[in-house]
């Protein structure tokens, strides 16, 4: 009787505690390293695109302007080949599902308002010195150009 | 001679939960003739290829079926290395091996399990697929996915398993391997069970040979195709044997799949035991790649084929699949001629059937 070998099983069942969990009320655990969903600290991020680029499934989206990073959840595969591509390690695969909701949503994070205040402050003086550089450059090529004019006469 | 009349199987039915169908010509209750037809669930993955760069690929490829993603996104991986003719660190051919390993195990008692269901023993079902879970939490703790893995990367693998975690696996298939061996009995002994499997469904090996069917349905027929005797990733470093019975019925497919899982468990622990210590897992891969590749993996259910074809550009020119099932389909419909129609579901059930993966 080969039924007879799940005896020890059954008997073991019997004295079980349930195989499952009180799902809301008891709170899944899962491993380290579980792919559940992709966060960011958007503070670090430098935004350039690179995740947007890399997906798949272009659930992402990044404007630079207004220091949002965008995702849709619902096209999110989990796949983690934008934690592997950005160049600032500010992408992370975080533990635990993503909820379920009635509406399909992005979700958008913003950079704080002095990160913000910072880059605006980064990019005016990167557009200033780019300016001087090319009012140096024009001055330099004037300089140039007068000698030879010189020669010239 | 009894009337003729043709009944539709599928494409809904409670045997399969993917759609396929097949016409079935039967006299009295005799099957006499058997056509199939796919497509209800063509998906364009192929095509895919002409949008997204050979990177993002490897994710699409792995998607082609939920059940052996690994080995399609392995399969990819090498075809596109062979094409750039990098070489893989010997870690991660290891790594890729293990993870193959344990995505058959999954598969083959998933197997198991709805064969059981499909010819009415439901306990053995749960049994089958108790076991299967703790595999499945295996696939999670060392991959982070239950069923679809991403640790595969042209190039090599993203993710290592750390000594703890190999520890972690080796005592998950002690226990494993003792609750199979209980299973196996049923499987093998119980009056229930041989009396639907035994002597059902016969295929010879001349009839498997014509007809080109591939993996363990093929095995159980007596002819001996297994493509890990390639030796791709780091199967030519192992012990390998593939199991042929020589019975070609259901039983026989029954076999050769409860005794791969044995299998299985042996080549995961001489891989676990053979690993190098080398910390590389991967190899920079640098530009796109240009030429062509044809490359063979061994999946759950048989032999798959990838052909990739690029020139030079971050797209594809064109990537091909062909999964076990597609090749299975013929001989399918050979072996339901003759066959009683209340064994048709079952029958159905023997190759392994995953229809979506044969849509890609």
């Amino acid at each position: 009787m080969a039924l007879m070998k799940y005896a020890p099983q059954a008997l073991k069942n019997l004295f079980m505690k349930p195989a499952t969990k009180k799902y809301p009320l008891e709170k899944p655990v899962y491993p380290d390293g579980s792919r559940g969903h992709v966060t960011i600290s958007i503070d670090e991020c430098i935004s350039c695109g690179m995740c947007a680029r890399a997906c798949p499934n272009g659930a992402l989206k990044v404007d630079r302007n207004a220091g949002t990073w965008t995702i849709d959840r619902f096209d999110c595969i989990a796949c983690g080949y934008c934690v592997l591509k950005c160049p600032k390690k500010c992408l992370f695969m975080e533990k635990g599902y993503q909820t379920p909701g009635p509406e399909k949503k992005e979700e958008t994070f913003t950079k704080s308002p002095e990160v913000l205040a910072a880059e605006e402050e980064k990019r005016k003086e990167a557009a200033r010195k780019a300016a001087e550089a090319k009012a140096a450059m024009a001055a330099k090529a004037a300089g140039e150009s007068k000698p030879a004019e010189e020669k010239k006469d | 001679m009894g009337k003729r009349s043709v009944i539709p199987f599928g494409p809904q039915h409670p045997v399969l939960p993917e759609p396929i169908h097949i016409d079935l010509v039967v006299e009295d209750e005799k099957v006499v003739e058997a056509i199939p037809s796919i497509g209800f669930v063509h998906r364009g993955l192929e095509s895919l290829a002409e949008k997204k760069d050979f990177n993002q690929m490897v994710y699409v490829a792995e998607r082609t079926c939920g059940i052996c993603s690994f080995q399609h996104g392995m399969g990819y991986c090498e075809s596109v290395e062979h094409i750039f003719g990098v070489e893989v660190p010997r870690r991660a051919r290891f790594l890729r091996t293990i993870w193959a390993e344990l995505s058959r195990m999954h598969s083959h008692l998933l197997w198991l399990g709805l064969l059981a269901d499909g010819f009415g023993y439901e306990n053995l079902f749960y049994q089958c697929w108790r076991i299967r879970e703790k595999i499945l939490d295996l696939h999670e703790l060392t991959a982070g996915g239950r069923l679809i893995f991403s640790v595969n990367k042209v190039g090599g693998v993203t993710k290592d398993i750390e000594k703890e975690k190999l520890e972690e696996i080796l005592r998950t298939l002690d226990e494993a391997d003792d609750e199979l061996r209980v299973i196996r009995s049923v499987f093998f002994e119980d009056r229930t069970v041989l009396s639907r499997l035994k002597g059902v469904g016969v295929l010879s090996k001349e009839q498997i040979n014509e007809l080109g069917a591939v993996g363990p349905f093929a095995r159980a027929s007596g002819v001996r195709v297994d493509m890990r005797m390639l030796g791709y990733a780091a199967y030519n470093e192992l012990s390998f044997i593939p199991i042929v019975s020589n019975d070609g019925d259901c039983y026989a497919r029954c076999f050769i799949r409860m005794m791969e899982l044995f299998q299985s468990i042996k080549l995961i622990r001489e891989a676990i035991g053979k690993i190098p210590e080398e910390k590389e897992i991967e190899v920079p891969v640098k530009g796109n790649p240009d030429g062509e590749y044809f490359m063979r993996v061994e999946q759950p259910r048989g032999e798959a084929f990838y052909y990739v074809k690029a020139s030079g550009k971050p797209l594809l020119d064109r990537m091909r699949i062909r999964t076990p099932t597609f090749a299975n389909i013929p001989a399918l419909c050979e072996m339901l001629k003759s066959s009683e129609i209340a064994d048709v579901g079952l029958l159905v059930l023997t190759i392994d059937p995953c229809i979506s993966c044969t849509e890609r």
